[in-house]
């Protein structure tokens, strides 16, 4: 033990001497508290791309990628505390995995020169690119996510959804309260009726809401969790008999390990999806070489092919890309943080990129430009197969009302740009 | 050898009533406040302020606010939380410019705006709303006591908290619940918002931590806080010698809310930029600031300093010892972050009931007597 200490603190002075050129990636993980469950698979499918790219390919563009783990519990103010720690190293992109950090470094990383980039999650404007010059949310949204899940209705009813019952429950957070004025402008469109649950932090508690949903009886329930709130929503409705082809969640509701506390009971469960399911890709074969077999996989190792997992591989890929596109367009490897933004507003995603990564039809063709950091919005729905225990995808990746969306997006992000007297970019 | 009276000696009722009336600890004193004011501003760096400073110097002022209540009063209180969060959301339409509806001459609504009023007298004003709603949730003590007053103090925690998820003025209508600080600045010089010097915001907290300390150091020692402290160890008896217990009870609730307020309006502003109640402001923050006060010392503003610096700088230096110079896997690390900061909380706690403040006052006794004790 005595020497394994030792070793450890070699390895560490060793590390914390000057290193030579290196990509930094802060990865503000949460593997402890409520919300661990989704946090952990996310960490180590960031970790292990980075690990494999520098394993395999000896880093990208050959500088090594180097990840910079932080545990924040999910909590803000262990957030900034990791934001500060980590900035200074050199940090190129910041992936916060909580919308309530991201509202917390949406103002200082723009401040300090650093790119964010919160995949599906944080502040919906933010995909105005005039306005948040440093922060990304390609390729999906909140109000996408919500207005695809309303277009699954929809196409499920044969294009006609007056009168029909929706009920949203929701974290009571930041998180949750996202989709409501997106949901509430659809009902008005197309008539529907919508009813607000929020449900407290951490979620163990839901028993109202469920009583609340028996009693209207929605036809449709969205569900906007995370963590052990979804398990906890989930059993809640499998006890009430609520019919689980009709309960939609989104993408942060779509987990394994989300349904299978459920068993046999959850069967049909829809959520939407950033990325496709499963671990049938060539890149899989790369990670169980490179970085499982050679015992470098993060955490315990045991999270691969649950989607989590992936959404984490691609969060790392689309970084991974966007570094490769920083280092095209200014010619040196070892980029800065202001160089990655570059590469990240002319990153360009296709399906021939992807192949050529081993990960064929594994995100959605997209790319990003100066005004608009949102991406396309394109977000699939997957069902949860019960007996097999395994996601299928059920339909190919759909747009969203965009023509709504812009316009709550140029609202918001202009109240925005007034508020901190932000000038408009992109002219 | 050290904090001795010999050859201290006093020619005024002045100079013997003063707050450290030991030379050598006076002294001590003023050393602290040059290093504070002279020496750190001109070092401190991003880190240094958001991670460690900043939450050390707000939630000192948390603490000393519910060190007036508990520790001096003797009423328990477990809305701290709460009260922070009132704070911070009146100092957040102070600053972004408060604004009120009223019903015109046609008998429509009009909407009046006040011009935003700078930070410090906005943090100063959130300090005063939370002092009169900290009244409001006193009232029930005059009634109830002990345990029956901590459940309803909880209920103000869990009332306010609900409070600012749903009212929709007081996030200005914003989409998501959040609040953010705009940049504000005191003398010209930006303390909060995203560019502020990490300088100006430590300096700017510091004085409102002296101001604080200063005030209630002197509050307790005056007959306001004899009141006090007569209510908490026999509030019957107080009642007979002449306390009022109406007035001494909700004045404890006033200045400790006074407190809390400003600290939770700094927390907001300062510290933190962007808050969202439920989860800046839940219960377990409540529970953070009551072990603060009790590890620091019931009773004692020395103790909330202590209590503060404790609570906040323990998990700091566990993670940079655990992690960054060993190496340790970050969720490891913030299990045993648990496990060691607890089992320092029970230890303390067997070894001094009294808190780290009376560790503090038992090696001030040492250290009189060193090195010769009989």
């Amino acid at each position: 033990m005595k020497l394994r200490l030792v070793t450890l603190a070699l390895g560490a002075v060793m590390a914390a001497a000057p290193a030579m050129a290196d990509l930094v990636f802060p990865s503000l993980s949460y593997r402890t508290g409520p919300y661990a469950a989704g946090g952990i698979p996310f960490a180590d499918g960031y970790a292990d791309y980075m690990t494999l790219l520098n394993e395999r390919d000896g880093g990208i563009g050959g500088v090594k990628a180097r990840i910079l783990e932080c545990e924040t519990g999910y909590s803000t103010e262990k957030g900034v505390e990791c934001y500060e720690a980590t900035k200074g190293e050199g940090a190129l992109v910041y992936q916060p995995l909580s919308t309530g950090i991201t509202y917390q470094l949406i103002p200082k990383a723009s401040a300090d020169g650093i790119p964010v980039h919160s995949m599906g999650y944080g502040r919906t404007s933010a995909s105005n690119g005039k306005v948040f010059e440093w922060v990304f949310n390609y390729p999906a949204n909140y109000w996408t996510g919500a207005s695809s899940a309303v277009n699954h209705i929809i196409d499920i009813n044969g294009g006609d959804i007056s009168g029909k019952k929706i009920a949203l429950v929701y974290h009571n957070s930041a998180y949750g309260k996202e989709p409501i004025r997106t949901l509430e402008e659809l009902a008005e469109k197309h008539g529907f009726s919508l009813t607000l649950l929020p449900v407290d932090h951490p979620g163990q508690e839901q028993k109202s809401q469920w009583l609340q949903i028996r009693r209207e009886k929605p036809d449709y329930v969205l569900l906007w969790g995370w963590g052990v709130m979804n398990q906890v929503a989930i059993q809640e409705a499998t006890n009430i008999r609520f019919a689980m082809e009709n309960m939609i969640g989104i993408w942060w509701s779509g987990a394994e390990i989300d349904v299978l506390p459920a068993g046999d009971k959850a069967h049909n469960y829809k959520a939407m999806a950033l990325t496709n399911v499963g671990a049938d890709y060539p890149l899989y074969a790369d990670l169980q070489k490179y970085v499982v077999d050679a015992g470098m996989a993060a955490g315990a190792g045991d999270q691969l092919g649950t989607v989590p997992y992936n959404r984490g591989l691609y969060a790392a890929m689309l970084a991974a890309e966007a570094v490769r596109k920083a280092q095209e367009i200014h010619g040196v490897a070892d980029i800065t943080p202001a160089m990655m933004r570059d590469g990240m507003e002319a990153l360009e995603m296709t399906e021939e990129l992807m192949t050529s990564l081993g990960m064929p039809n594994f995100g959605p063709s997209f790319s990003v430009s100066c005004e608009n950091h949102g991406g396309p919005g394109l977000a699939s729905v997957t069902q949860w197969d019960a007996t097999a225990k395994v996601w299928n995808n059920i339909s190919p990746y759909q747009e969203a009302d965009m023509e709504l969306i812009n316009g709550l997006i140029a609202e918001d992000s202009a109240a925005y740009a007034a508020e901190n007297s932000i000038e408009e970019r992109c002219n | 050898m050290f904090y001795r009276e010999a050859g201290d000696f006093k020619t005024s009722y002045a100079q013997d009533a003063q707050t450290f009336p030991i030379a050598f600890d006076r002294y001590r004193y003023y050393a602290v406040l040059a290093v504070a004011f002279g020496i750190i501003p001109f070092v401190i760096n991003d880190y240094w302020a958001n991670a460690i400073f900043l939450p050390l110097l707000i939630y000192t002022i948390a603490a000393i606010g519910l060190n007036i209540l508990t520790g001096y009063c003797g009423q328990v209180s477990l809305g701290t939380a709460g009260f922070m969060a009132v704070g911070a959301y009146a100092c957040y339409k102070f600053m972004t410019g408060m604004d009120i509806w009223l019903m015109g001459s046609e008998g429509e609504w009009v909407r009046y705006a006040l011009p935003p009023i700078n930070i410090f007298f906005s943090v100063i004003l959130a300090g005063a709303v939370t002092a009169a709603v900290g009244v409001l949730f006193g009232l029930p003590s005059l009634r109830i006591k002990g345990f029956y007053l901590a459940v309803a103090t909880l209920a103000a925690q869990f009332f306010l908290v609900w409070l600012f998820n749903k009212w929709e003025w007081a996030y200005n209508y914003s989409a998501s619940g959040q609040i953010n600080a705009p940049t504000r600045g005191v003398f010209g010089y930006e303390v909060t918002g995203p560019t502020a010097e990490p300088w100006a915001a430590y300096l700017f907290c510091l004085v409102m931590v002296v101001g604080a300390a200063w005030i209630a150091r002197n509050l307790t020692r005056g007959s306001v806080g004899r009141k006090w402290m007569a209510i908490r160890d026999m509030d019957i008896a107080a009642e007979i010698i002449g306390v009022n217990p109406l007035t001494a009870k909700l004045s404890a609730f006033a200045v400790s809310s006074f407190f809390i307020g400003v600290a939770g309006a700094l927390f907001f502003s300062v510290y933190l930029g962007a808050v969202e109640v439920t989860e800046a402001f839940g219960i377990q923050k409540s529970f953070l600031v009551l072990f603060m006060v009790i590890i620091g010392g019931l009773g004692s503003i020395f103790g909330s300093f202590a209590g503060a610096a404790f609570m906040v700088l323990m998990p700091v230096l566990l993670k940079n010892v655990l992690v960054v110079r060993m190496g340790w896997a970050t969720d490891l690390e913030a299990h045993f972050e648990f496990i060691i900061v607890g089992a320092l909380i029970v230890i303390f706690l067997i070894a001094e009931p009294h808190g780290l403040a009376q560790l503090w006052r038992l090696a001030k006794e040492k250290l009189r007597l060193w090195p010769f004790p009989y």
